[in-house]
């Protein structure tokens, strides 16, 4: 009982520690949008990359069964906000290998942040089934060198 | 003989059947994933029967089995059931609504799987028969509660029986889970797929439905802590190590089975971190009973092993029962749970989540914990069941004692390739893990096959169970049959009904908590502008 205690004491302290001293947290992004209109009248009508003075924002319509854009293309070393949505049903957004994995639900704006250390090329994948051809839905993120 | 048994065996039945087309199911699909050639291999039939796999394995194999062990154990423990006649209402009802959601998804219009997240929209018969499943599994808890309470009433001041203890706390875990769910079906699905409302949220339903879905883990595993801690050290000769410690660890389930849901929606938009930080909180302090039941149901078998004669350190191993089939399947469904478990605790990690949700390391996970840690448990208590209800001796005793090996070899081939295809970022529930010829999902490919393998070995042992089962039943009656006897703890129990027998109390308690963890959110949820979703079917 003893042990038991001591481990998960361990267990509860390392997460805790991480999530308030160095603010290690689940994507929890709060914002809802209108499903029926994201195609037409938000942003998320022109998917792609904008860069501005908040940095690096990547806006992906995930729909059945694609991403918008396909590829993605995004410079190395710097901070990516990842901002995505579904005008249907649920989605996964997962960039393969990386820790950048959201679960997309309509009517909601998921966003995830994350950097890019090394140049390369990422598969992404819907991990959330979405319908008869959830596993072709996927892009492709190319991670540029910056000079 | 003891009261209830034609329910037993009538609930049992209907869990086997279940059990059996589902790996029908299972084998294929593991085979599809490694890209084999098969003769009917469409993307429809596919997720069809991975609809049907979720629903017949994890809802209505488990579901029956542990409505028969709740029967089982207080008709042996208390020698009585009250009233028989609901516990056939609770069993036609919970198998009329199997029969219709089971029709309903092999007609394919429900292909939403067995978590049926809107804005996918099943037939209504789906969601019919889903609410009737768990109506009359309602129904079964009553027949429980009120047994309980007429012995209660004739036996004020004792000790409730330790089988009974724990399938109490199954119903009070089943109760307070499916609430949430009623909540999900009945106020949101249902009118939802009859047309009368247009559109639903899908967050505010995840959420609903993750109240349930964490709990019902819980609803699978205690049945079979009950077994554990109950029956298999008596059948091998040993003692309960602690029957004080075993009701704590009862009663923990109760009180933090329920406010952990948020551990399943780390990735949800819509939800704050500061309430999934508190989920994993609770979710590590359900860690606890666990971690205490390897410990004292380990030390049970120990001493076991040291009643045959052991002496040295480590020699108790040896002298255990290992050509028992009952046996093998709890010690091999214990290893399972070690390594699912500490899965568990990854999965359950604030920020390390991210890395394996809804990657195949998922499917792994849960196919050690349900699937083998409770599935295996439940098929070994069959074989000990089975003589002392029915007086069928096990025949093929051979082939029932590889049942659980092979179990064992399919499981740790699937389940550990799984995780690491799901760490290498392998999604789940995908009919082609090929990806357009991805290099990526290339470097998964020999690890899908040898995941494959194991799920071929794993349909080999479920057909062992099916057969075993079935030549038995088919051969000789004994007139004498093995008695029916419960663990004895190393220490005799006082006799009084104590703190830990409260259940009363625990489920206030666990309200309380429940109301803690979900209220907040849920008003917060509510409150945003929202907008829904219109109905999917793209199956």
């Amino acid at each position: 009982m003893w042990t038991a205690t001591f481990l998960l004491v361990a267990f509860v302290l390392a997460i805790v520690v991480s999530a308030t001293v160095s603010a290690v947290h689940p994507p929890s992004h709060i914002e809802t949008i209108d499903p029926a209109v994201v195609r037409t009248e938000s942003e998320f009508s022109r998917p792609g990359v904008i860069e501005d003075e908040h940095g690096i924002t990547v806006v992906v319509l995930a729909e059945l069964y694609r991403f918008a854009p396909e590829t993605i293309r995004v410079p190395a070393g710097r901070p990516i906000r990842f901002r995505v949505t579904s005008p249907d049903v649920l989605h996964g957004f997962q960039i393969v290998g990386t820790n950048a994995n959201v679960v997309v639900a309509p009517g909601y704006v998921s966003e995830v942040v994350t950097t890019f250390p090394e140049p390369g090329e990422y598969l992404i994948v819907c991990n959330e089934y979405c319908g008869l051809s959830h596993h072709l839905m996927q892009a492709k993120l190319v991670v540029e060198s910056t000079p | 003989m003891i009261e209830g048994r034609r329910l037993v065996m009538a609930n049992f039945w209907v869990a086997v059947v279940a059990f059996g087309l589902a790996a029908i199911m299972a084998v294929m699909q593991a085979l599809a994933r490694a890209d084999a050639e098969l003769a009917i291999r469409s993307t429809k039939i596919y997720y069809v029967s991975v609809t049907a796999h979720g629903v017949l394995m994890a809802l209505v194999f488990t579901t029956f089995f542990i409505m028969a062990l709740g029967y089982f154990s207080l008709g042996a423990a208390l020698k009585r059931v009250d009233t028989t006649t609901w516990g056939w209402i609770s069993f036609l009802v919970s198998l009329v609504g199997t029969i219709l959601a089971t029709l309903a998804i092999l007609s394919g219009s429900s292909t939403v799987l067995y978590t049926f997240y809107p804005p996918l929209k099943a037939h209504p018969l789906f969601y019919v028969g889903a609410t009737l499943l768990v109506v009359g599994s309602w129904i079964w808890c009553w027949v429980m509660i009120r047994t309980y309470l007429v012995w209660r009433s004739k036996n004020r001041d004792e000790a409730v029986p330790l089988a009974v203890h724990g399938m109490v706390v199954t119903v009070v875990i089943w109760i307070l889970a499916t609430a949430g769910l009623a909540v999900e079906v009945v106020g949101m699905l249902l009118p939802w797929s009859f047309g009368l409302v247009d559109k639903v949220d899908p967050i505010v339903a995840r959420t609903f439905f993750w109240w349930f879905g964490h709990p019902l883990t819980y609803f699978w595993l205690v049945p079979a802590y009950v077994v554990w801690y109950t029956i298999i050290p008596e059948a091998i000769g040993g003692r309960l190590f602690s029957d004080r410690l075993t009701r704590v660890v009862f009663i923990l389930f109760v009180l933090f089975s329920t406010p952990v849901g948020f551990h399943h929606q780390f990735s949800d938009p819509g939800i704050t971190s500061g309430w999934k930080l508190l989920h994993t909180v609770t979710t590590y302090a359900i860690l606890f009973p666990s971690f205490v039941t390897a410990f004292s149901v380990i030390a049970s078998f120990e001493v076991a092993g040291r009643l045959k004669g052991a002496t040295g350190l480590f020699d108790w191993i040896a002298v255990l029962p290992w050509k028992d089939p009952f046996f093998a399947s709890v010690a091999l469904a214990m290893v399972t749970f070690a390594i699912g478990g500490f899965g568990g605790a990854i999965n359950a990690a604030y920020a390390m989540n991210t890395m394996v949700k809804n990657t195949s390391w998922i499917q792994g996970h849960f196919h050690l914990t349900v699937g083998t840690a409770v599935a295996l448990t439940f098929m070994g208590f069959s074989y000990w069941m089975l003589p002392r209800l029915t007086g069928y001796p096990v025949r093929l005793r051979a082939l029932a004692l590889a049942q659980p090996y092979t179990w064992f070899v399919g499981m740790m081939l699937f389940s550990i390739t799984s995780h690491i295809t799901g760490i290498m970022g392998m999604p789940r529930r995908v009919y082609s893990a090929a990806f357009g010829g991805s290099e990526v999902a290339a470097s998964w490919a020999s690890l899908t096959v040898v995941s494959a393998i194991g799920g071929v070995v794993l349909f080999v042992s479920s057909a062992l169970w099916l057969v075993v089962l079935i030549v038995s039943v088919l051969g000789e009656k004994r007139p004498e049959r093995p008695a029916i006897e419960f663990a004895r703890p190393l220490v005799p129990v006082s006799g009084s009904a104590g703190l830990w027998d409260r259940f009363g109390l625990w489920t206030a308690v666990a309200a309380v908590l429940i109301l803690i963890a979900y209220a907040y959110p849920i008003a917060h949820l509510l409150a945003l502008p929202r907008f829904a979703s219109s109905a999917f079917q793209p199956f």
